[in-house]
């Protein structure tokens, strides 16, 4: 006998949906975080499309700080280019979301348990048989059937496992925003600046949080941040845009924008989410994709427990119905995001030049990037693919 | 050897993610290089939104 069935690592949004998935499918689940609290701190721009968020719930109006109907896309000459969408997006606040997550997961019969930081993993030869942790001081440990690392994009676990999770440096944006107060910006408006000029290799971005407050923040490629760091480039931005904004909370982290991780599973153990580096290699969202990751490794590890079967080779469901659902459409946009970080400052310029001619009520991010391909013909057909979901 | 700078870390994670040897351990509130183990490779420097790491080989000059 084991203590528990499945001993999911991380308490964010893809450990919080793999607990309830497990939870749901049958399995005695314990959910372990480090953190003092679900949901804090908040390391995220706090933006999700509507969609794709409702596959999941139906939002409550607490968890969202601003509905997003606009997009604005600067490019490096400030030329706008503008489209909309009604109801396209949603800027969240992750602290109450986080909670939310982990409370479903509750619901659903799993058991969490906060401040608790697990250091290493039981394994009998090759198999992973349980967690060792620390708890307000105290060494423990207990056993599983399947540990399923969703610690985030440190991804210690998984190395604790033996599998490779590290992120390269081209691989990895460095990233910090601050949520300010005092300034006046279009609270149904999303506002992202591409180029070199801000943020080489990723973008900044202005998200509305409500009342006269947002988040701004940018990602910047591991290999341009040696001398003129995330934090340096957003204070500077804010200095000359927002003089009078007030900074109410600021925070950094990392986004892995590589590919999915092949190997992801291994006798009695599978990662997910960030940790599995799921984010959209494009935007770098991970919101989603990670409740996606989640919620599959929650119903697959459920699924081999009935079967009795933990083996790499019991669990090879979860690879193959993440690389059905999201994985294909990943690699398209990692394609995609290797051909965009070719593009010159000149010839973003010329590609807005040519957007702003469109009419907005024409344009959609698919419009965006095919014009882009004929920058760069070669992204085409990732483009189709990645649009079409195949 | 990799020195971290007092009181400016924010535990996000970045660096023990980029980190090809594992050699950063990092707690809530709690951050420490593993000596031993770490190569000097310096990219967690490189990837620290936030400046906290530095190093006490001699700084190269740059030329621009
Ligand atoms: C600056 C920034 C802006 C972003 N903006 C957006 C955005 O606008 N939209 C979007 O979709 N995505 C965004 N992302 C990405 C998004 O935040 C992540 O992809 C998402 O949080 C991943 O969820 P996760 O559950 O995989 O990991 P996390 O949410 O990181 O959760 C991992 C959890 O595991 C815990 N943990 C780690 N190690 C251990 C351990 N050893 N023991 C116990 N617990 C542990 C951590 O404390 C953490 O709570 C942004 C990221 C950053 C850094
Ligand atoms: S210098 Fe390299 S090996 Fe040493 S801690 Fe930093 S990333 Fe790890
Ligand atoms: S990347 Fe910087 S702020 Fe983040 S944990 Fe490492 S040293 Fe601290």
């Amino acid at each position: 006998m084991t203590d528990y069935d499945v001993i999911v690592v991380g308490g964010g949004p893809a450990g919080s949906m793999a607990a309830e998935a497990a939870a749901k499918g049958g399995a005695k689940t314990l959910l372990l975080e480090k953190d003092r609290d679900i949901g804090y701190p908040v390391r995220c721009g706090e933006g999700v499309g509507a969609k794709a968020l409702k596959q999941f719930m139906n939002p409550d109006p607490g968890m969202i700080a601003a509905t997003i109907s606009k997009v604005r896309m600067r490019s490096p000459d400030n030329t706008c280019v503008d489209f909309g969408q009604e109801e396209a997006g949603y800027i969240l606040h992750r602290r109450i979301f986080d909670v939310a997550l982990a409370n479903r997961a509750s619901k659903a019969g799993a058991e969490i348990q906060t401040r608790a930081y697990v250091d290493g993993l039981l394994m009998e030869d090759e198999a992973v048989t349980g967690v060792k942790y620390q708890y307000m001081g105290q060494h423990r440990h207990l056993t599983s059937k399947i540990v399923i690392a969703a610690d985030g994009v440190e991804s210690r676990v998984g190395r604790m496992a033996g599998l490779r999770t590290s992120t390269k440096l081209k691989d990895m944006e460095s990233g910090y925003q601050v949520t300010v107060g005092n300034i006046d910006v279009d609270q149904e408006m999303i506002d992202f600046y591409v180029g070199d000029n801000w943020a080489p290799g990723g973008y900044l971005w202005i998200f509305p949080k409500g009342d006269g407050m947002a988040n701004i923040g940018l990602g910047i490629l591991g290999i341009y941040s040696r001398y003129d760091s995330a934090h340096d480039r957003t204070h500077s931005f804010i200095k000359k845009y927002f003089p009078k904004a007030t900074i109410l909370a600021s925070v950094c982290g990392g986004i892995p924008v590589g590919k999915t991780l092949k190997k992801m599973t291994s006798h009695g153990f599978m990662l997910t989410g960030d940790a599995a580096h799921m984010v959209n290699p494009v935007t770098g969202g991970g919101i989603i994709t990670g409740m996606q990751g989640g919620q599959i490794a929650g119903e697959v590890a459920a699924l081999a427990i009935q079967k009795g079967n933990v083996s790499e080779k019991g669990l090879e469901d979860y690879p193959i119905r993440w690389h059905r659902t999201e994985g294909k459409t990943h690699e398209a946009f990692y394609r995609i995001s290797q051909t965009i970080d070719t593009i010159t400052d000149e010839q973003l310029n010329k590609i807005a030049h040519r957007l702003v001619k469109t009419p907005s009520s024409e344009l959609s991010l698919l419009k965006i990037f095919t014009t882009v391909a004929r920058e760069k013909p070669k992204m085409l057909l990732d483009v189709t693919r990645a649009f079409a979901g195949v | 050897m990799i020195l971290v700078k007092d009181n400016r870390c924010d535990f996000c994670g970045t660096c023990v993610a980029v980190c090809p040897v594992d050699a950063i351990e990092l707690r809530e509130a709690d951050i420490s290089i593993i000596h031993d183990t770490c190569i000097d490779c310096d990219i967690c420097i490189w990837v620290c939104p936030i400046d906290v790491l530095t190093s006490d080989k001699p700084v190269e000059v740059e030329n621009d």
